[in-house]
């Protein structure tokens, strides 16, 4: 494009290139701190593993069901299917909500005062309540996860579209844009940001509430796997529960960006 | 007041309009005072006025955005009550869809109207040339300048068609260089292409530069103050001895700081 400033790419490289490194270092760094701890016996074996361990176990568990019951798949399958059932049908009812309440008035007022009711209680909160209606089985866990995803994927659709230029909607008036249109064509459009970064919270909270109903009531899962690794006494079991929650949280999130930005190109990167 | 007589009939006017606001105090602020003006048929007509004195009010009044207290907008005689596909305006801020690539930006109108997405951007495209945009039309507004950006805005109110095309300050954004030569392109597109426009500016030079007629709003409440007919041939010059008298002439006229 004639008018965009394109900067030498050698140079952009090379900048990136350093950077990497510096990631990579930090991560060297770290390594070395926990083995150093470990080793040197500062922080006994038994509550905390050296790294060695923990990749052995974490290679082991791909296959092995001991000492926890399952497989680390089996965990990761059960804590997934948990988190997309629950985070799926938040979102899809969430996102739309938080925009029609925040271009319609009327749908405002009517769903609002229940909102703000049940927007400041901490989704674990309602563990007890579930487990009383659903058991402990799939459903109550994935009300739970459902609540958690629910409340910010309505807030930032809400403030996003509140955010609605008015005069790109005087823009579409001048048109003839009926206000649905005027909703699906502008409003819509220039709060997808603001609905994205809904998207990620949501995501982030259904995983960490899936986490926290796991470690209460259930016979598998990540959450499970992590509690299962305290009675045991095994730390390394719980790290390698840990790990595979974060790293599944960070690809999570990437997957995510990542479609965001096949749907907004019009954002400068 | 001057009244000079158009021969042609007006197509779009203003009857005795007042608007005022409701301010934050409680008081009331007056931004229109009976408000009379007409634009006859193809006319360009410049609406000069100092900052502030409520030019938007009145333009976005005219393109029934919003409602005057009293008096109405006549457009062919017919009272204007709401949006009007015949009334194109080009936004003071210049109000591009971030999403939507030039093309999208400037087929939008139509594609609210339902018209084909062959045909509206087949039209689209003559726009987009008439305003030298040719080659951009899959680049979004962040690629682009302000004039670029500008040329977007102008093509768009085009391409619905309207009769009349109310533009608010639409160079107000850009720089003096730009703006000379948006002056010179604004022009160049209304031949090629004529349409009635009303052009709001701020700008004494650049009122007469492309007026057919100006009409010049006092402070806030903004009322006419007087109506002047701009008879130099065109291309105007900024240095030509005309030019300077009349700009003398409406100067003396004004509280525009000069
Ligand atoms: N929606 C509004 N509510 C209250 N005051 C307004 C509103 N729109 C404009 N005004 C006031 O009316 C006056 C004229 O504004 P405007 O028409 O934007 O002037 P101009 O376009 O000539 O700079 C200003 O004092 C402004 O504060
Ligand atoms: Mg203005």
């Amino acid at each position: 494009m004639a008018t965009r400033i394109v900067a030498a790419p050698g140079k952009i490289r090379s900048k990136n290139n350093s950077l990497v490194w510096l990631s990579a270092a930090s991560l060297v760094v770290f390594f070395i701190i926990w083995y150093g701890l470990v080793e040197s016996g500062i922080i006994s074996k038994a509550l905390l593993s050296p790294p060695a361990e923990v990749l052995t176990t974490f290679i082991s568990k791909f296959s092995n069901r001991a000492p926890d019951g399952a497989t680390l798949g089996a965990h990761f399958k059960t804590s997934l299917t948990l988190a997309l059932t629950g985070y799926i049908t938040a979102v899809v009812v969430g996102a739309p909500l938080g925009l029609l309440m925040g271009w319609y008035k009327k749908v405002d007022s009517i769903v609002k005062p229940i909102f703000e009711v049940i927007r400041p209680i901490p989704p674990i909160a309602w563990i007890p309540l579930a487990i009383l209606w659903f058991g402990i089985g799939l459903p109550a866990k994935a009300f739970i996860i459902w609540l958690s995803a629910f409340v910010p994927s309505v807030i930032n659709s809400y403030a996003g579209i509140k955010l609605t230029e008015p005069v790109l909607i005087n823009m579409s008036r001048t048109f003839g844009a009926t206000n649905w249109e005027t909703f699906l064509r502008v409003g819509v459009p220039s709060a997808l940001a603001m609905v994205f970064t809904g998207l990620r919270l949501s995501l982030s909270s259904a995983w960490m509430t899936l986490v926290a109903a796991e470690l209460l009531a259930a016979t598998e899962g990540l959450g499970y796997m992590i509690q299962m690794g305290r009675t045991l006494a095994r730390p390394d079991v719980i790290i390698v529960g840990m790990l595979t929650i974060g790293l599944t949280g960070a690809a999570m999130a990437f997957i995510l960006e990542r479609f965001e930005g096949k749907l907004a190109p019009w954002r400068r990167s | 007041m001057e009244a000079r007589n158009i021969d042609v009939k007006s197509e779009i006017s203003c009857q005795h309009l007042y608007k005022s606001f409701p301010g934050m105090d409680g008081n009331v602020t007056e931004v229109l005072k009976d408000v009379n003006l007409s634009v006859a048929k193809n006319e360009f007509l410049v609406i000069l006025g100092p900052g502030q004195c409520g030019k938007t009010t009145l333009l976005n009044i005219m393109a029934g955005l919003d409602s005057s207290d009293s008096g109405e907008i006549l457009l062919n005689d017919v009272p204007v009550s709401g949006p009007n596909p015949n009334l194109g305006l080009v936004f003071q801020r210049m109000a591009l869809m971030p999403w939507k690539t030039v093309m999208g930006n400037v087929s939008m109108g139509l594609k609210f109207r339902g018209v084909s997405k062959k045909e509206r951007e087949e039209k689209a495209r003559y726009f987009i040339n008439l305003v030298g945009l040719s080659g951009f039309e899959k680049s979004y507004p962040y690629q682009l300048s302000g004039g670029m950006k500008q040329r977007v805005g102008i093509a768009r109110a085009y391409c619905s068609d309207p009769e009349v095309l109310l533009m608010d300050e639409p160079f107000g954004a850009l720089d003096a260089q730009t703006r000379y030569m948006m002056e010179e392109e604004i022009l160049r597109i209304w031949e090629k292409a004529k349409r009635t426009v009303v052009f709001v500016t701020n700008n004494i030079e650049e009122a007469i530069y492309l007026g057919d007629r100006i009409v010049l709003l006092s402070r806030c409440p903004a009322t006419v103050k007087a109506v002047y007919p701009i008879d130099l041939a065109r291309p105007r010059q900024f240095t030509d001895s005309r030019f300077l008298e009349v700009r003398q002439k409406i100067a003396d006229n004004t509280d525009l700081a000069l």
